[in-house]
C-alpha cells in the first residue's frame, strides 16, 4: 500500500476498445484522476461511460497499446490483465446500475463479502468470516443507514436500499477508489439523491476517490466538482462542472438533449439538490436557459 | 344525428381493418411436419410388432393371468419389506454420491464459467454416463465388484452423475451474471465467485433436481435386482419366473406404496425449500 502513496488514483494512457465489427467503444482515452477527487462522467447512451468504468476495474480488457493503472499498480496493459489485477481490484470498489448484490443472501452477508479480497482464499471460499469482519460489515451498513435491514435477504429490499447495501460492501472492502456505473439510473429521484449524498459523503469524509457515471447532467452539477464528458468513446470535455454551458450540453447529447436537460426540470432538480447537498456552487447555467 | 355519426365511424373504420393474409410458408410447414410424423408412425409399425388384435384373441388367457394376482399373498411380507428397504438404501447412496460429484462436474460443464477445452470433454464424458442405462452399468459392476447392492449403488451413481451434471450446468448457464461480477469486483478468487455468486442462485433448482433424481432412482433400483445388483428386483424376478402371481402382486403393491410415499415426501420437501 505504501508504494501507492503520492501516485495518481487513476492513470489511463491511450486506451481504446474495439468491439466486433470494428466499432470503437473507446477511442484513445487519456485520463488522470487525483486522489480524493469526485468526478462525474457524463455522455449520451452508448458514449462509452460504462465501458470506461469497466476497463478501470479490469472487468473488460482493452485493445493493445493502451494501459490503465490504479493507485500506482497496473491493472491492464497492452490488451491483457496484469498479475496484480486481482489485488488492485480489491482496492477498487465498484457500484453497478443493477446493484449486483446476491439477492438470495442477507444484506449482512453481501456486505461482509467485501473482505474477500484480503482474507486467505480458503477461508473466504468456506465463508468463515470472523466476528470482527462481521462487525465491520455492520458498521458499514450503519454508515449507509441500512443497519436495521442487515438480516433481510437482498431480494426483499428496494432498489435504493440495495444500492446502499452495495456501497456498504465497497466500504467493507476498504476500497480507496469507488467506481460507480450509473448508480442511480434505476432509482426514483429521492433514492437517487440519497445515494449521491452517500457517495459525496464517502468522498469528503474518508477521502475516497469517486468516479461516477451519470445519465442525468444535473446530478453531476450538484455533486461532482469535476466532470468528464464522453462522446463516441472520446473525452470531449474535462474540467470544472461549473463551466459546462447549456449550448455545449445540447451539442453533446444531440437528439437526446431534450430528455436529459429540459430547461424546466434542470432548474428545479438542481435547486433541490443544492438544498440537500450543496457540495458545489450553483450551476451557472440555471436561469440562463 | 346519432345515426349519421355511427355510419360515419363505420365508413372510416371499414377500409382500415383487414385480416392478415394467410402465411403460406407456415401452412405448408405444418402440413409437411404432420406428414413426416405419420410417415414415422407407419414406418415403425412393423418394427414394433404392433398386433392390437392379439389383445382380443388371447382375452380369456389374460383374464386368467390377471386373476392369478388376486388375492395378493403377503405371507412373506417381512422379507419383502426388508428388500424394499435395501432398494431405497441403494437409491439413497447412489443419489448422494452422484450429487456430490455433480456439483464440480456440473460447473465444469458450464460454458459461462469455464473455457471450451474444459467443458467440451467433460460434457462428452457426461453424455457417455447418461447414454448407458443403469441396468447395463449394473451388469458391468456385478462383474467388477460382485453380486449385491454395492454394484447397484455404483450403477445408479454413475448414471445419475451423467444426468445431474447436465441439469446442474443448465441451471448455472441460466444465472444472472451481474451478482457474480459484483463479487469479482471485490477482488474475490474464481472459486469464491462460484461459492458466493453462482451457488446461491442455483441452489433451489439444484435441490429440486437432486430430489427428482432420488425419486427416479428409487424406481430404477426396484429392477436392479434382476441382474443381481441387489434390492427387491431379485425377489420380483424369482416370483414372476415361478408363476407365483399372488406373491408378485404383494411385492408390486409394496413397491407402489413405497415409491408413492417417497414421491409425496420429496415433493413436500421441494416446496418447503424453494
Amino acid at each position: 500500500m505504501g508504494a501507492g502513496v503520492g501516485m495518481h488514483a487513476i492513470e489511463i494512457r491511450q486506451l481504446s476498445k474495439t468491439f466486433g465489427r470494428g466499432s470503437k467503444a473507446l477511442d484513445g482515452i487519456d485520463l488522470t484522476v487525483q486522489r480524493g477527487e469526485m468526478v462525474g462522467l457524463i455522455g449520451a447512451s452508448g458514449s462509452g461511460k460504462s465501458t470506461l468504468i469497466r476497463h478501470i476495474s479490469g472487468l473488460v480488457i482493452g485493445d493493445r497499446g493502451g494501459s490503465v493503472s490504479v493507485l500506482g499498480e497496473t491493472v491492464q496493459e497492452d490488451g491483457a490483465l496484469t498479475p496484480e489485477a486481482r489485488h488492485v481490484r480489491s482496492r477498487i470498489g465498484v457500484i453497478f446500475q443493477q446493484f449486483n448484490l446476491v439477492t438470495r443472501l442477507s444484506l449482512l452477508t453481501n456486505a461482509v463479502l467485501g473482505v474477500l479480497g484480503r482474507v486467505p482464499a480458503w477461508r473466504g471460499a468456506l465463508g468463515l468470516f470472523t466476528k470482527a469482519e462481521r462487525l465491520l460489515a455492520m458498521q458499514a451498513l450503519h454508515q449507509v443507514g441500512m443497519a436495521e435491514f442487515a438480516t433481510q435477504r437482498a431480494s426483499t429490499l428496494s432498489g435504493g436500499q440495495q444500492q446502499r447495501g452495495a456501497i456498504a460492501r465497497a466500504l467493507v472492502q476498504q476500497a480507496e477508489i469507488l467506481l460507480a456505473d450509473e448508480p442511480i439510473a434505476s432509482l426514483d429521484p429521492k433514492s437517487a439523491r440519497r445515494v449521491m449524498e452517500i457517495l459525496s459523503h464517502i468522498n469528503q469524509a474518508f477521502g475516497i476517490t469517486v468516479v461516477v457515471s451519470l445519465h442525468q447532467v444535473d446530478y453531476a452539477f450538484a455533486y461532482c466538482p469535476r466532470t468528464l464528458a464522453l462522446r463516441d468513446g472520446r473525452i470531449v470535455y474535462d474540467g470544472p462542472s461549473r463551466a459546462l454551458t447549456p449550448a455545449f450540453l445540447t451539442e453533446l447529447y444531440g437528439a437526446q438533449s431534450e430528455e436529459l436537460i429540459l430547461p424546466g426540470s434542470w432548474g428545479q432538480q438542481s435547486e433541490q439538490d443544492v438544498d440537500t447537498a450543496a457540495p458545489v456552487a450553483q450551476p451557472v447555467a440555471v436561469g440562463s436557459i | 344525428m346519432a345515426e349519421v355519426t355511427r355510419s360515419d365511424t363505420a365508413d372510416r373504420a371499414a377500409p382500415e381493418v383487414k385480416l392478415p393474409p394467410r402465411d403460406l410458408k407456415r401452412t405448408w410447414g405444418w402440413a409437411i411436419g404432420w406428414g413426416l410424423f405419420f410417415a414415422l408412425l407407419i414406418w415403425s409399425w412393423e418394427g414394433a410388432d404392433m398386433r392390437p388384435l392379439a389383445l382380443v384373441e388371447h382375452g380369456d388367457n389374460m383374464i386368467r393371468f390377471v386373476r392369478g394376482f388376486f388375492p395378493p399373498d403377503f405371507h412373506d411380507w417381512r422379507l419383502y419389506l426388508e428388500e424394499m428397504m435395501i432398494t431405497v438404501q441403494i437409491a439413497v447412496w447412489g443419489t448422494v454420491l452422484a450429487v456430490v460429484c455433480s456439483v464440480p462436474l456440473g460447473i465444469l460443464c458450464s460454458e459461462n464459467l469455464v473455457p471450451w477445452w474444459v467443458y467440451h470433454p467433460v460434457r462428452r464424458l457426461m453424455d457417455v454416463f447418461r447414454a448407458v442405462n443403469e441396468m447395463v452399468f449394473a451388469m458391468l459392476f456385478v462383474v467388477a465388484v460382485g453380486l449385491g447392492p454395492f454394484a447397484g449403488t455404483l450403477a445408479l451413481f454413475v448414471h445419475t452423475v451423467g444426468v445431474l451434471a447436465k441439469l446442474f450446468s443448465e441451471a448455472v448457464e441460466a444465472i444472472d451474471p451481474r451478482p457474480v461480477e459484483g463479487i469479482r469486483a471485490t477482488g474475490a478468487t474464481s472459486v469464491q465467485e462460484i461459492v458466493f455468486g453462482v451457488i446461491p442462485q442455483v441452489l433451489p433448482l439444484w435441490i429440486s433436481y437432486a430430489l427428482y433424481r432420488f425419486e427416479s432412482n428409487v424406481r430404477s433400483a426396484t429392477v436392479l435386482g434382476i441382474v443381481g445388483a441387489g434390492g427387491i428386483g431379485q425377489l420380483l424376478y424369482e416370483v414372476i419366473r415361478g408363476f407365483y402371481y399372488d406373491q408378485t402382486a404383494a411385492i408390486l403393491i409394496i413397491i407402489i406404496v413405497t415409491v408413492s410415499l417417497l414421491d409425496i415426501a420429496s415433493q413436500r420437501l421441494r416446496k418447503l425449500i424453494i
